[in-house]
This record gives C-alpha cells, structure tokens and sequence, in this order.
C-alpha cells in the first residue's frame, strides 16, 4: 500500500506532483531515521540481524548506523540499562540533535526485565522519552522492522512547518 | 607431586600458621590462620611450588559471626596442572588483609572487585578503586545486609541508583527437569523451597 501511494513511478517523472510542504518534509523525515544503535546487552546482538541482509533495515530507509549521536535521529536501546551507564546514555541522547526518537528494545530497556537488583535502571524511560516500546528477550528482529514502522507513521503525522516561524514568513510572503 | 603433597609442604613450611589440609571430594583446601601471613604462603606456593596460576579470588560475608569476612584463593600449577585453595579469615574491625599482587599481577583487578563489592581492603595494593560500581558510591552490594533492592544513592554528575519494586520478589527459579513454566523464576520464599527440596515434597517444580 505503502508503494502505491508514495513510491517512485517513472511514469510520472517529469509531471507535476501535488502535496503540501509539510507532507512532502514528513516524506523526506521518515524515510531516513537515521538510528542510534545503543547497544548495551544482548539484544544489540538481534539488532545487528536487523541491520543485516536476512531481515534489511535498509528497506526502511535506516541502515546508516551513526555512532555519533550528533548525526542520529532515533536512538535504539537495546539492552539492560545500569545505573552506570545510565548516566552517559543521557548524555548522548542530549547531544541528539531535534527532532529525535527513541525506542526501548526488550525487556531490559523497557523495565529492567528480569534484573530486578541495585545496580540495574527499572527502564530507560525515567531518563530519556520512549517512542516505542518492544516486547521480548531478545525481541525478533521483525518487532525492530515493526517498531521502526510505527516511528515512521508518529514522524508521518508530525507537523513540521505547522505553527512555526518559517510557515508565518511563508504565508506573509503569500500575502 | 599431588595437590595434597604440595598442601603438606605449605604446611610443613609454616607449621603452627597453617592448619592441617583438608580434602573434599578430591579438592584440597589449606586454612591460613593468620591472614597476615597470606602473602608469604601464597609467595612460596608460586616460587617453590609452581602454582604459578592464580585462577581467583574470592570473598564470603559470615554475617553475623566472627570474623565475619572469609577470603578464598583458588591456585593453579599450570605445567602439573595441580589445585589448592587457601581460605583465611579477616575480622570486620579490620577488614584489611595484604595484597598478592606481586606474586599474581593478575589479583590486581580480583582484589579491587573485593574491595567494590565487600568492602575488604588490601594493603600494598597500588590502585584500589571501585572496579564495577563507580567512585563515590557509598555501599558494598555484595554484604549479606546489603538488600537486593538497592538502596539509593547520588553521586551528582556520575550516577544515581533508586530502590527497585520488587512486587513481592525475589524472583526465584526451583530445580526441575520438568517444563519451562515450572522452572520460571517466580515470587517464591527461598527458605520454603529449600526445605521443600530436602522433604522431597517438591516434585516436577511443584509443590505436592
């Protein structure tokens, strides 16, 4: 459905396409999520079958895994948080630039999952703001292809000239 | 030369500080009475003996005996591929015992994770720091009156802990060879399992 709608058509390159500024940003936004592979644990494992040819993050648009937070859209937890390493995984979810995303992967990332004890953050949503959240210890990699399918509908949805200065200069100049 | 020779000849170095070595189930074990003398026993079990493998250290909380710490050292001859462990005892008052790391440089990182997590610490050691918790963290996790949950704590700019929910846990898992459901580690009292066990009236996972 996804292709019908949005996909390339050599059939109409070189006509005119009608859209609004915003939807065609979002277009741009959400097909290239650039991730944040946090990986802390295990599940950093199944994440790098993700990013693999088996199950292809690529078709998602989010096969540049960019090690530098600076350059990264939508940070992956995967893995159990401690407490220490809480501290830097806040750090760099700071440096994240605007707009950013994050999905907690399994268990750990989530809730502690089964670490229950002192030295293991109770989920990475009490320091950063999760998205999405996945199921599982490890999750299978389609729960990673499906979560990042659900950060590209919230990114779809997401207005982005909508109230902002740029949209008010746009409409004065329309004026 | 068999472990338990190599145990005598420990022994018969240094008489009275030693206690007679004991066997269990193959496995030899020499009491060093005096914890002071930890690194000349373990000194001369490497240079005259050949245990020149120190396979680990480790740390046991008699909570609430006296003394309460027990410090265990597991040796290793590599080429006669013999095994002895050394187990003193340290006083909580002190809770201060020499160092062998000039003997294995490899106790450096086994005796700053005593230090992390039992608070024992070893003199002559050159870098006592916390290894797995970090600077400034004011308790020992791994002491019997130390609770599961945590406690919390704040190091400004480096980390903080709270106290895990434990929603009525520990979760603990039973030994059974049965299915998957009845080994999943559930809200169990420890205690009541463990008796369950020994009056055989656990079977498959299950209280009968």
């Amino acid at each position: 459905m996804q292709t019908q709608e949005y996909g390339y058509n050599s059939k109409i390159e070189g006509d005119v396409v009608l859209t609004t500024v915003d939807a065609a940003l979002a277009w741009f936004r959400k097909n290239s999520v650039w991730p944040m592979p946090m990986g802390l644990a295990c599940c950093a494992i199944e994440l790098m079958a993700v990013g693999a040819s088996r199950f292809d993050i690529s078709r998602f648009g989010s096969e540049v895994m960019r090690f530098s937070p600076r350059q990264a859209d939508c940070m992956i937890v995967a893995g159990t948080v401690t407490y220490k390493s809480a501290g830097f995984l806040k750090r760099i979810y700071d440096q994240m630039p605007e707009p950013k995303w994050v999905i907690a992967m399994g268990a750990c990332a989530s809730t502690g999952g089964m670490y229950r004890s002192y030295a293991v953050l109770q989920g990475v949503d009490t320091i950063v703001p999760v998205d999405v959240y996945i199921s599982g210890c490890p999750p299978r990699p389609e729960a990673v292809l499906d979560a990042l399918m659900k950060i590209q509908e919230k990114i779809g949805k997401q207005p982005i000239l909508q109230g902002t200065v740029a949209a008010k200069l746009l409409n004065l100049q329309e004026k | 030369m068999s472990a338990l020779e190599s145990a005598n000849k420990i022994k018969a170095k240094f008489g009275d500080l030693v206690a007679e070595p004991t066997e269990f189930r193959g496995e030899i074990t020499l009491k060093i009475v005096d914890a002071e003398k930890i690194f000349d026993v373990c000194s001369f079990a490497k240079k005259q003996l050949g245990f020149d493998y120190l396979v680990d250290i480790t740390s046991i909380d008699n909570y609430g005996e006296d003394p309460r710490w027990s410090v265990v050292y597991h040796l290793r001859g590599i080429a006669n591929g013999e095994e002895v462990r050394l187990k003193t005892d340290v006083g909580e008052e002190k809770s201060e015992l020499p160092s062998v790391l000039p003997v294995w440089r490899t106790a450096n990182w086994h005796e700053r994770e005593i230090y992390d997590m039992m608070g024992i610490r070893f003199s002559g050691h050159p870098d006592l720091r916390r290894i797995l918790m970090w600077e400034g963290y004011p308790h020992h996790p791994l002491r019997k009156d130390f609770p599961l949950a945590g406690k919390p704590t704040d190091v400004p700019g480096v980390a903080f802990t709270k106290v895990t929910p434990m929603e009525g846990g520990p979760f603990v898992t039973l030994p059974s060879s049965s299915d998957s459901i009845a080994r999943e580690p559930r809200v169990r009292v420890p205690e009541n399992a463990e008796r369950a066990i020994s009056d055989k009236r656990l079977v498959d996972g299950k209280l009968k």
